[in-house]
């Protein structure tokens, strides 16, 4: 195209290092949560994501020594043994007995303690405080350790928010939304369309304007009169009526969408078939349905991904219930009761982004071609 | 002569009058026919099912594809019903089918018409009608609502927000979209660049705000922070924040969540109107000797100003509509409240239906020039 205006090497170069770094702002939050979500937990509290694969040197969370009541004794001592790692690897380069100093000893130096113990610590995290009485107490000494730590990963985020977390059960509540949330639109706007693109009737350029007007009109304003509407007639918080409220929604951008479509198809075809004699529900079912696939798909992909992302709607339209919190929502109560844990939210947020993800990366032709019918042509 | 003409068209407009109303009466009754027998074979389906099914899934399987059934029923079953009534065959086919073809349009309109009257027409009467009643609906409060929306600190404060958002978000959107189209159209990978910026457009706000609410994250000063941007600030020398609760400014962090969602959108559309520039026009003002900055700027943008107001304007209205960050992030405190998080607010929390309705309405005459300026340039189209 344009090659020939960018073709100065110097030009060239700014213009891939501006796309790098425009590219790196565009991914780097996702790819944040991706390895945060893998990573343990621990150390995810701890540390920033882009430092998990190195074994860097840092404090660790202080631990606590068994209580003194349990020593053992052995030799004419007694003696309280551990490992300062909780799964037993990584590797200490100072350790100290108090929040002011926590580097105060070295490896292989020993240190007292105010109770008459005796700390050593090795480098491999085993600790061992010696007493020359029994010793009494219930709370344990508190030993502050640096050390490296080994990069750890792990799927356990995933098992805990999935089985535990009640995110299993919202994905099959998502998927019960969004999939006939997507096709009944469809198939409404579809005929629709076609009566708009092909059908003679009076008030049709009306009820083009009507629907065109609509595609701006925002959801709040339907969702106190539609409450209270499912209240009366008793539909109340059902999968049903979160469906056809997804569908009066939807239906102005497919009708829209698809007349635009439909309306470009050669007339020729049709009129061909009148001639054989079909009728029009033949000629859309035969035709117009198979030849309007890459409209079709575009606004399904649309309705796909709105559905799906949808919080409002749901959170008006579906109770709060295990059977009927969707992956939205729970991700908002997550947020509001798991605030501080991020291997919970940073693993919730991939799953529930996972699907809308996988559809855009593979059917990106089909949405890119529905944006540009939406925007462009109309206008 | 003259007076024949006219009693014939009088006739002629009172048979097209009656034909109208047997019309419609037959489209009501065919659709209501179509959906009773739809509804009626689906809830027996169901009920004869769900006895041997006790599953949550299987249920939810099964009352899809019956939602789905349904709707398929209505349109082959009142089709067929139509084409029974006034068979295309036998003496009367001619004027058979001119009553069908007059019915037929009605039918597959339908469900479009009272779905949409239902869900979106309706709603906005129902609203500006609850705008002037109290909290439950019940009683009448006159203009109280009103004068309560002007009166309250709270609004004023979602208002001069939402102004805010609407003037950075969609400028901020459409300048990166365009600064990332015109970029990438430069570069061989440009499309595996368009389609990594286009990517958050996939990710929901909610779970956008999660992603951007870990990189806000503050941890206290002197351990080590988990969140990008504290630990950007740290490594250059300065005091880790909590930024989401500074007051103004955190109005601007939460709008880069969708800014950063909406860029890739703005891109697609900017980069298809670039291509679609004459090359012509570009070739003239290389061999004049224009740099690629005047050519883009003094050539190329003018040429999609009609996009770029397109784009402007779709994502002004996303703007108006979305709650999902805020909610996310602050849900409204420290200064960051929103129209459609502080209507959200009062339809949860307050429970006071009448001013809830009264903040939609706002929210809805800020769109009604788009929606004027829509209609406009449809019916150009058209």
């Amino acid at each position: 195209m344009s090659a020939g205006v960018g073709s100065r090497p110097a030009l060239s170069w700014v213009v891939n290092i501006s796309v790098i770094l425009l590219v790196l702002a565009w991914t780097l939050p996702t790819f944040g949560i991706l390895i945060s979500s893998v990573r343990d937990k621990n150390q995810l509290a701890l540390t920033g994501w882009w430092t998990s694969l190195t074994a860097s040197e840092r404090n660790l969370p202080p631990v606590r020594a068994n209580p003194p009541v349990e020593a053992q004794e052995r030799d004419g001592k007694w003696v309280l043994e551990g490992n300062v790692f909780r799964d037993g690897s990584g590797e200490v380069r100072v350790f100290g007995i108090s929040s002011r100093e926590p580097t105060k000893f070295e490896i292989g130096e020993t240190a007292e303690l105010r109770d008459g113990g005796v700390l050593k610590v090795e480098s491999n995290g085993d600790y061992l405080i010696s007493y020359d009485q029994k010793p009494d107490g219930e709370r344990g000494q508190r030993i502050f350790v640096t050390g490296v730590e080994p990069p750890k990963f792990t799927l356990d985020n995933y098992d805990r928010v999935i089985n535990s977390e009640g995110l299993g059960q919202s994905f099959i509540n998502t998927l019960t939304v969004t999939i006939p949330a997507t096709i009944i639109p469809i198939l409404i706007a579809a005929y629709a369309a076609y009566a708009l693109a092909w059908m003679e009737f009076p008030g049709r350029a009306l009820l083009l304007a009507v629907v065109v007007g609509l595609l701006v009109v925002p959801l709040q304003m339907s969702l106190i009169p539609l409450l209270k509407l499912y209240t009366n007639i008793g539909i109340g918080k059902s999968f049903p009526g979160i469906w056809l409220a997804h569908t009066g929604f939807g239906l102005p951008l497919a009708i829209y969408l698809l007349r635009n479509y439909i309306a470009g198809l050669p007339r020729e075809i049709l009129e061909s078939a009148r001639v054989d004699g079909a009728t029009d529900f033949d000629i859309f079912r035969k035709i117009i349905l198979p030849l309007s696939f890459p409209a079709l798909a575009s606004f399904a992909i649309f309705q796909f991904l709105w559905v799906w992302n949808d919080l409002l709607v749901a959170t008006v339209f579906l109770g709060n219930n295990e059977e009927q919190l969707v992956l939205t929502g729970r991700l908002r109560e997550l947020l509001g009761s798991r605030g501080g844990n991020w291997e919970i939210l940073t693993a919730s947020a991939f799953v529930t982004i996972l699907v809308p993800i996988i559809v855009f990366f593979s059917l990106q032709r089909f949405l890119v071609r529905g944006l540009l019918a939406g925007s462009v042509k109309g206008g | 002569m003259s007076a024949e003409t006219h009693s014939s068209s009088a006739e002629y407009t009172g048979a097209k009058a009656n034909g109208l109303i047997v019309t419609a009466a037959l489209v009501l009754l065919i659709m209501l026919g179509g959906v009773a027998l739809s509804a009626a074979l689906a809830t027996v389906a169901y009920i004869a099912l769900s006895g041997f099914m006790n599953q949550a899934l299987m249920q939810a399987m099964l009352v899809m594809v019956l939602g789905v059934a349904a709707c398929l029923g209505y349109f082959w079953g009142s089709n067929r019903f139509l084409d029974t009534i006034y068979p295309a065959r036998g003496q009367d086919a001619a004027s058979n089918i001119l009553k069908a073809n007059q019915i037929r349009p009605w039918l597959f309109l339908g469900p479009a018409i009272v779905l949409l009257t239902i869900y979106l027409i309706y709603p906005v009467f129902n609203s500006i009608w609850l705008s002037f009643r109290g909290p439950s609906g019940d009683t009448s409060v006159g203009l109280d609502n009103y004068r309560w929306l002007a009166s309250d600190p709270a609004f004023r404060e979602s208002f001069f927000n939402n102004i805010l958002w609407l003037i950075v978000v969609p400028a901020a959107a459409t300048v990166f979209g365009l600064i990332a189209a015109a970029l990438t159209d430069r570069i061989s990978w440009g499309n595996i660049a368009k389609s990594l910026i286009f990517m958050p457009m996939a990710i929901s706000f909610i779970g956008a705000s999660v992603i951007w609410k870990f990189i806000y994250d503050y941890r206290a000063e002197g351990t080590d922070q988990i969140g990008l941007l504290n630990a950007i600030v740290v490594w250059f020398g300065g005091d880790p924040t909590a930024w989401i609760t500074v007051p103004f400014w955190n109005n601007f962090f939460l709008m880069v969540i969708l800014i950063w969602i909406q860029t890739g959108f703005a891109m697609v559309i900017l980069s298809a109107a670039l291509r679609g520039i004459p090359e012509e026009t570009v070739e003239a003002a290389i061999i004049d000797g224009a740099s690629p900055l005047q050519i883009f700027f003094k050539i190329k943008v003018p040429q999609i100003w009609g996009t770029i107001a397109v784009v402007w304007t779709t994502i002004t209205i996303l703007v108006l509509k979305v709650f999902d960050i805020v909610l996310a992030m602050t849900n409204g405190q420290w200064g960051s409240q929103v129209l459609a998080n502080f209507m959200f607010d009062w339809m949860f929390r307050g429970l006071d239906f009448g001013r809830a309705s009264t903040i939609a309405l706002v929210i809805m005459v800020m769109v009604v020039p788009i929606m004027w300026w829509n209609i406009r340039e449809a019916r150009k189209d058209m």
